[in-house]
This record gives C-alpha cells, sequence and structure tokens, in this order.
C-alpha cells in the first residue's frame, strides 16, 4: 500500500475516533454548562480532528487519489472498458438504452413537423394554382415516403437479413467476453510493451492505454470488433424498391418544377426559396435512416445481452468504478484514455503536495523566482536603501576636488555621501525572498501604512467635529467602492510592481482602521475621560492613556478584518498585473489550465491567511484580556 | 481658607428641540474646608450636575461657583471625583490605576512607589497592585477609585453616588472607610447618595434638593458622622433622633416624588 493508502486508513480511524470521542464528551458536557453558554464552545480540538479528517477523506476520494492508492492498475483496466462503451456508442445511441427515444422515432417526428410546415409555408406564398397543386403534390410524396419507411410491410429481405447479422455479431461479441479466455494468449511483445508503460498518473498520458490484464485485453479486443460492427451497422439503409421508386419520383418531379417568374422580384425570390426549403427537406427523406420500430428490437436485445456480459466481466471493476472514482469515471479517447468528472479538476492531494515540493526547490521555483527562500545581499544596499541622500547636505564641507596629480582624496562628507548611496563594501546577510515572501511584504507594508495613518485620523475623528467633519465624505464615498475598481487606476498611476500593490492595500485597510479607530474613541466611557481630567492629565495625555488603550480592542478587531480583506484584494490584484506573488502564480497556472498549482496556490493563500489569523487571535487574547469582561 | 462657594448658580440646558431643562436654579451655600457634605433628592433633581458644575465639566449658565477664591473653570487635581461605577482603567493594574495621576505629572518612580502602597494598605488593597482591575470585586474596585482620587492630595473630593452599586455588607464597610479617611486626612467632602440613611451616617452637613427646577430645599446639620467614628453604625440608626429625621426626609423626598407625578399626569 502506498504512504496516500496509509494516510486514507489512519484518516479514517481518527474520524471514526473523534466522533466517539466527540459523544463521550457530549455526555459530560449535559452537566457542566447550559446552553448559550460561551463556555460550551472552549476546546473541543477533537472536532477540529473530526473536521480536518472528513476534509482530507473527502478530497483523497473526490480527487482519486485514494482510488488510485488501493486500486493503482483499476484506471488501466477501466480504460479498456471505456474504449468497448465508445465503439458500441454509435448503435447504443439509436436505441431507447441510453436516449428516451429510438433513432427512428426521433428522425420521423422531426421530419414529419418540417413536412407540416412546408404545408403552412405553402398555403402562405405567392404560387398561381397549377403550381401550387403540384407542390402540395410533391409534399404528400415526401409525407407518403416517409410513411413508407416506417412500415414493415416495405421492409426488403436484404435490409432484414443485416439487422439479424448485426444482432448475431454483437451477440456473439458478448459470448467472447463471458469466456475468460477470449481473447487467447497474449503476444509477449505487446504484453511488455503494454506492462513498460508509465504507471496511472504517472505521465503526461495520464492513463496507459494498451491492455495490461487478461480482462483489459478482452474488452480492448471486443472494442476492436466492436468498431468494424458500428460501422457495418452505420451503413444499413432501408432502401427498399417500394421506397426508391417514391424518392425517384419526388426527385424527377422537383427536377421538373418550373418557377413561374411573374410578379415582383421579391415574389419570385420567395418561390425560389419555398422549392429550396422543400428540396433539402426531401434529402432528408432520401437518408432511408428510419426503420419499422419490430425490426429494431433483436439489435436492441443484442445490446442488453452485451451490457450484461460486459458487468459480469468486469466483477469487482465495476464496484471499483463506482467507490474509488465517484463523481465521474474514465472516458476513452481516440488514442488515449482521461479522467473525467472530480478525479479532473479536483487534483489529488499526492500530486499536489508533489508540486508543491517541486516549486518550495529554490532552484527550481516559478517562472524563475522561488516561492520562499532567502537570498545574500549586502548590508551595504540596505543601509543606501533606507539612508536618505539628503542627509550629505546636512554635513558641514565640501566635496573633495582632484589635485594636480589627479588624486582624489575624499573628505567627510563624501565618506557620509558614500554611506548614504550604500557605496562601500560589507558583508551580506540572509534575505528572505520568494513569492509568497513578497505577497507577505505587500500585506504588512500596506497594513502598516494603513495602521499609521488610519489609526490616528479614527481618533481625531472621534474627538474633534471639525475632523471628523472634514475627512467624513472622503472615506465614506471611497470606502463602499470595491478596491479593486481602483486597481486599473492605481496600477497606472503608481504602477504594477509593489508601489501600486501596496497603495491599494494600504487603502482598504486605511479606511477599515479609520473606522474602527473612530469607534473606538468615540466609545470611550465619559466618566473615565472626566476621572483623567480630573486627575490632572492633559489633552495629549488623555489621548495616549485613555482613549488610545480605550480603542484598542476596536483598533485590533480593525487590524483582523484588514489582514482578511487586503489578503484577499492583493491575491486578485497580483492577478491583474505583476510578475511576482502568490496571485501571479495562480494567474499564470490559471491560463495553463494548471490545476494542480491552482490548487496548490489556493491551500497556501488559504494557509497563509489562517495564521495571520490566528496570530491575530493570539494578540487580542494578549493586548486586551479585559475584553468583555468589563 | 479653601472654601467651596457658589453663589446663585443656575444651570438650564438647551435641548436640540428647542426646550429647555432648567437643572439647577438659584444655589447657594458655602462648603468649609474640612466639612462632609451629603446631598440628597429625588431623581433628576440636578445633584450630578452640581458636581459636575464643581469638577468642572459643565459651566453654570449663571452665578458663580469659586474653590479658595477661585473661580472654577476646567478640572483639575485640586478636585477629586469618585463615580458610581468606579471608572477604572481596565487595561492598567490596580497600582497603575492608583498611580495614575502621578505619572500624569511625572512624578520620581520612587515617590510613586511609595505612595501607592501606603495607599494602597489604607484602603485594604495591600498586595493586589498587581492585579488587573478587571479581576476585582465591586468593592475593590470602588476602593481603588478611592485611593486613585486620593493619592493626588485634593482638597475636595467630589462622590457621586459611589457605593451605589455594592451589597449592604461592603456598603458599610465603605462608609466607615470613607468616616476614617475623612477625619485622618480632614479633607472637605461632598458626597451624593441615594439613601438617606448613608446620607445621615455620612453627612456631617446634609442638603435635600428639590427637582423642576433643582434647587437647595432644606438643610440640615448632623451629629451622626462625629458619633460614627467613635461608635458602633448600628446602634446609631437606632438612636431616637435619626430615625426621627429618617422619617422627615424620607417624608420630603416621597412628597416631592409624588408632585412630580402629578405635575406629569397633568401635564
Ligand atoms: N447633558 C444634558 N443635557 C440635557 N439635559 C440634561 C443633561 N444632563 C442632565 N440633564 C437634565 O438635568 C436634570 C438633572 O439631571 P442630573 O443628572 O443632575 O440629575 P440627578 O439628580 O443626578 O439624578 P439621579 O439621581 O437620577 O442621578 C435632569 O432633568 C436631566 O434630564
Ligand atoms: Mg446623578
Amino acid at each position: 500500500m502506498t504512504i496516500v493508502g496509509v494516510l486514507y486508513v489512519i484518516l479514517a480511524a481518527m474520524l471514526v475516533w473523534s466522533i466517539i470521542h466527540g459523544q463521550k464528551v457530549i455526555r459530560t458536557e449535559r452537566t457542566d454548562a447550559v446552553f448559550g453558554n460561551p463556555i460550551r464552545t472552549m476546546g473541543g480540538w477533537h472536532w477540529v480532528i473530526c473536521g480536518v479528517s472528513s476534509l482530507m477523506l473527502f478530497w483523497l476520494t473526490f480527487s482519486w487519489d485514494a482510488g488510485k492508492a488501493f486500486f493503482p492498475e483499476a484506471a488501466n483496466e477501466l480504460c479498456q472498458v471505456a474504449k468497448l462503451n465508445r465503439a458500441v456508442k454509435p448503435i447504443r445511441s439509436a436505441y431507447p438504452l441510453d436516449n428516451r427515444y429510438l433513432l427512428s422515432t426521433r428522425l420521423l417526428e422531426r421530419d414529419f413537423r418540417q413536412i407540416d410546415l412546408l404545408y403552412v409555408r405553402l398555403s402562405g406564398a405567392d404560387f398561381n394554382s397549377d403550381d401550387r397543386e403540384e407542390l402540395n403534390d410533391i409534399i404528400n410524396l415526401m409525407r407518403d415516403a416517409l410513411a413508407a419507411q416506417a412500415d414493415s410491410k416495405f421492409i426488403s429481405p436484404d435490409t432484414e437479413g443485416r439487422f439479424k447479422e448485426i444482432a448475431d455479431r454483437i451477440n456473439r461479441v458478448a459470448d467472447d467476453l463471458l469466456d475468460e479466455g477470449y481473447p487467447g494468449p497474449a503476444d509477449p511483445k505487446l504484453l511488455e510493451e503494454a506492462l513498460a508503460q508509465p504507471g496511472w498518473g504517472e505521465s503526461s498520458t495520464e492513463i496507459p492505454p494498451l491492455p495490461k490484464s487478461d480482462r483489459g485485453r478482452g474488452f480492448d479486443a471486443a472494442a476492436v470488433v466492436m468498431e468494424q460492427i458500428a460501422k457495418d451497422y452505420g451503413k444499413i439503409r432501408n432502401d427498399s424498391p417500394h421506397i426508391t421508386s417514391m424518392i425517384e419520383e419526388i426527385k424527377s418531379r422537383i427536377d421538373g418544377f418550373v418557377i413561374d417568374d411573374s410578379g415582383s422580384e421579391h415574389t419570385i425570390e420567395r418561390r425560389a426559396e419555398l422549392l429550396k426549403q422543400i428540396e433539402k427537406i426531401s434529402k432528408r427523406v432520401d437518408d432511408l435512416k428510419i426503420f419499422p420500430a419490430q425490426i429494431t428490437d433483436e439489435v436492441e436485445a443484442a445490446l442488453i445481452n452485451l451490457e450484461n456480459a460486459m458487468d459480469t466481466r468486469q466483477g469487482p471493476l465495476k464496484m471499483v468504478d463506482t467507490w474509488a472514482m465517484p463523481g465521474g469515471s474514465i472516458l476513452a479517447g481516440n488514442n488515449a484514455c482521461s479522467e473525467q468528472g472530480s478525479g479532473r479538476w479536483l487534483p489529488k492531494p499526492s500530486d499536489t503536495l508533489a508540486t508543491f515540493l517541486h516549486m518550495a526547490n529554490p532552484d527550481q521555483g516559478y517562472k524563475g523566482f522561488p516561492l520562499l527562500w532567502f537570498k545574500m545581499k549586502p548590508v551595504a544596499e540596505m543601509v543606501g536603501f533606507l539612508t536618505p541622500n539628503w542627509i550629505t547636505v546636512l554635513i558641514p564641507g565640501e566635496h573633495a576636488r582632484h589635485n594636480d596629480l589627479g588624486q582624489i582624496e575624499p573628505s567627510f562628507k563624501d565618506k557620509v555621501y558614500n554611506i548614504a548611496t550604500g557605496n562601500f563594501n560589507s558583508f551580506s546577510i540572509p534575505v528572505p525572498t520568494g513569492h509568497i515572501w513578497d505577497s507577505i511584504m505587500r500585506v504588512l507594508a500596506g497594513l502598516f501604512l494603513g495602521i499609521l495613518l488610519g489609526v490616528p485620523l479614527g481618533i481625531f475623528m472621534g474627538l474633534s467635529r471639525f475632523v471628523k467633519g472634514f475627512f467624513d465624505p472622503l472615506i465614506e464615498l471611497y470606502r463602499p467602492i470595491p478596491p479593486l475598481a481602483w486597481a486599473p487606476l492605481i496600477l497606472t498611476i503608481f504602477g504594477i510592481q509593489d508601489d501600486g500593490k501596496i497603495f491599494l492595500l494600504f487603502m482598504v485597510a486605511f479606511a477599515i482602521m479609520v473606522i474602527s479607530a473612530r469607534t473606538g474613541a468615540t466609545g470611550t466611557q465619559l466618566s473615565k475621560i472626566h476621572a483623567a481630567h480630573s486627575l490632572g492629565a492633559s489633552n495629549r495625555q488623555i489621548i495616549r492613556q485613555v482613549i488610545l488603550p480605550n480603542s484598542l480592542p476596536e483598533i485590533l478587531t480593525g487590524i483582523r478584518i484588514s489582514i482578511g480583506v487586503c489578503w484577499g484584494t492583493l491575491v486578485a490584484a497580483e492577478m491583474l498585473a505583476g510578475t511576482t506573488g502568490i496571485g501571479f502564480v495562480e494567474n499564470v497556472a490559471r491560463k495553463q489550465s494548471d490545476y494542480e498549482i491552482i490548487w496548490m496556490t489556493i491551500i497556501v493563500m488559504g494557509l497563509l491567511g489562517l495564521i495571520f489569523d490566528m496570530i491575530m487571535r493570539f494578540v487580542i487574547d494578549k493586548a486586551i484580556p479585559w475584553r468583555g469582561k468589563g | 481658607m479653601s472654601n467651596l462657594v457658589a453663589t446663585n448658580l443656575d444651570m438650564v440646558f438647551s435641548l436640540p428641540d428647542e426646550t429647555a431643562v432648567h437643572a439647577l436654579e438659584d444655589v447657594n451655600f458655602t462648603l468649609k474646608k474640612g466639612e462632609l457634605l451629603a446631598v440628597l433628592g429625588p431623581s433628576g433633581c440636578g445633584k450630578t450636575t452640581l458636581l459636575n458644575i464643581i469638577a468642572g465639566f459643565l459651566h453654570p449658565t449663571g452665578g458663580s461657583i469659586t474653590l479658595g477664591g477661585n473661580i472654577i473653570e476646567k478640572p483639575g487635581v485640586d478636585r477629586g471625583m469618585v463615580f458610581q461605577q468606579g471608572a477604572l482603567f481596565e487595561w492598567l493594574t490596580v497600582a497603575d490605576n492608583v498611580n495614575f495621576g502621578l505619572r500624569m505629572k511625572n512624578a520620581e518612580q520612587s515617590e510613586i512607589v511609595e505612595r501607592v502602597e501606603e495607599w494602597l494598605e489604607i484602603v485594604g488593597l495591600q498586595g493586589f497592585g498587581d492585579t488587573p482591575t478587571y479581576q476585582l470585586s465591586g468593592g475593590m474596585q470602588q476602593r481603588v477609585a478611592l485611593a486613585r482620587c486620593l493619592i493626588n492630595n485634593p482638597d475636595l473630593i467630589l462622590m457621586d453616588e459611589p457605593l451605589g452599586a455594592l451589597d449592604a455588607l461592603t456598603r458599610e464597610k465603605m462608609q466607615s472607610l470613607v468616616l476614617k479617611i475623612w477625619k485622618e486626612t480632614g479633607k472637605t467632602i461632598m458626597i451624593i447618595t441615594h439613601s438617606v440613611e448613608e446620607a445621615l451616617l455620612l453627612g456631617e452637613r446634609l442638603f435635600v434638593m428639590a427637582p423642576r427646577p433643582g434647587r437647595l430645599h432644606k438643610e440640615y446639620r448632623l451629629p451622626f458622622s462625629e458619633m460614627g467614628l467613635t461608635g458602633d453604625p448600628r446602634e446609631i440608626k437606632n438612636d431616637d433622633k435619626f430615625v426621627e429625621t429618617r422619617e422627615e426626609i424620607l417624608e420630603m423626598i416621597w412628597n416631592m416624588e409624588e408632585e412630580i407625578m402629578g405635575k406629569v399626569e397633568s401635564n
């Protein structure tokens, strides 16, 4: 059994255990708290296990990863079954097995409807009475020819024989399938070739197409025979002399009809058009694909016989198909088989993990950039980035000039300038880099700016009538606009790289932080502010020591919400434009329909969001322990 | 000579709908240094309004109020406040609440520690310095509020129903504590209460206020606070004079409430 198989069994055991354990806890819960008491939601990590293992089991099952682990050869065998299904499909679809009605019934119904329409059109068209009568006769004839095809009186013995032959041949295939020995010993060379194929999901041809097992070879051989039968079936025509003579007459009378060219150009055109319609329907009548219902009975019985034989020969494979490949099955194409249904669009956890590990390898990465890694960066570069160059202006003295010997003796000012521009030798330190890191840094930078500007503004809006009145329209007008609506504009102004995205996230975080800080500030109890005043606090001290800490719960909740919204906005913005970031990865994968990478990025985003939120929850618990206890 | 003098105090609240509430009308009194004044009155008679004016949170619309000769214009450290619910800063520990005033004027760290210890002992909270305030009981919270106010050494202590939310037993203990502090520090104290017994027990002077408009209705001078410093409060409550005064005041307030109801009904 593979790792996935072992994991599946462990998960199933965990699921069962957690439910049993949970039942026990529920029994004690009845005594320890009443309904509605929040204590009842505390603990309960066994339900976390229950939830996680159900989710994993669901994923493993519906991505067919479990099926692949337990029945690695099933796909190859089901591929052969699919080949036979594909071969028999053209015949089956003419019978009320896959469809509601017989093909003949459907054709007859359609053609009669068209002919009825022709009568209506004729009565509305502008013909002289002779022409009208002639056309009416032709349509009547077409009608009769159709009815004759459905009539068992007119079927030729030859056609009848052909149906019988097809039924016999299908029955023979069914009998062959039931014979375990069919189609005889395998050709060793073919078998070797088949066994040498890569396994299920191991190469780009998802499922090995050549039959490996005896059962597989049985279906494969039957499929080849069946293809020929289907071809021959398609050639059968209901061409008894009675019917063909009727068709001949229709043709000659249509050919002999001359359009009366009196009247306006438009009228003549309409007449020609109707004649064309009649000709078109007459070609359908000429298809000769309609047969009396009774004559098809034998073939239908043979098809059912074949279906039963296929079920018998498949045996346990049928169960495997249902249980190991739920939500779809394996389908045969022209020269390959593929997974259809949930197995196709829901990537297997093992494949997703493999993709992740492959991309997590810093030498691989995605589009030449690692997911999350570090690179060595000289300290000088960072110092140069962080120190503004204008501080050299503040240094007294002059920049150096060369002397007569052409030597340049750097002054103190030059040295400062070199440091400010990062132009000096230094050691390197590791700095994180990669798609994930870029995304995280954008979120943190936007969030940081949003908090830095939003919290003070929010607090002042909660304290001053002027600040509130002045900034309220600005914030309330832009806040309800979905951030992505801004994206095209902002990305144009600030560029598609970090600046634009950080500004976008700043806008998101800023509005949320302003509103939460303002709510916190206005929610300060008056008696606390009064107390602080009588204790001698100045206005600044009241803001710092009373209003700010009092707003902390709202501010932290605001940060928690901001992180979530920023994360969502960022990923969408990265999908719009840019060359790095987790959203960029998903966008490229989307264009290439690479479901494994899409799935992987979704999971990475989810996990990162979860980690952010857990950090915030921890911070909130630590920073405002008094919450809800006042 | 830091007397509190109110002359012709008037307070009218103008409401947004153009009507006006006459919360105080022509209030005159002088509170001498070291006096303990209790204020009683039916709900809505302007007690809190009066206290807020003295504290400097409100400006009277007429008349003037001075403390030690200076007109009261804004809140200040010379007037300490104790509120009904404590109004503690729940993000700070007991010690940080108590030393809030000292920190605001950047006192020396050593002085802060020393004074906090001292005051925690006076209010009976030794060892609770590092406890977060949300973990304290109501009575303990009120003692922290008292210590926080007193550590600033204000001339005048203003209390707005400080013991209203406490159970009977804790309340009695707190009453003795207030009396003890009053005696030991000699501070001027003004205490608003809804309990006639409490007003009688604590007040050296007692104002009964009447509503609509709020005004001073009657003033008493009482001996019970002096007695309470030495005697057993339960015995004092059985004193004939105590019972007599209590009934008289209850009757008075009852009549005021009746009158209000009558007014409301006739409207
Ligand atoms: N800010 C305000 N705006 C308008 N009216 C006010 C305001 N504050 C108080 N009032 C009114 O002034 C009157 C006195 O209020 P105040 O709070 O002083 O009463 P109180 O005696 O403290 O009552 P209680 O015993 O219920 O606390 C009341 O009628 C009240 O409605
Ligand atoms: Mg009041």
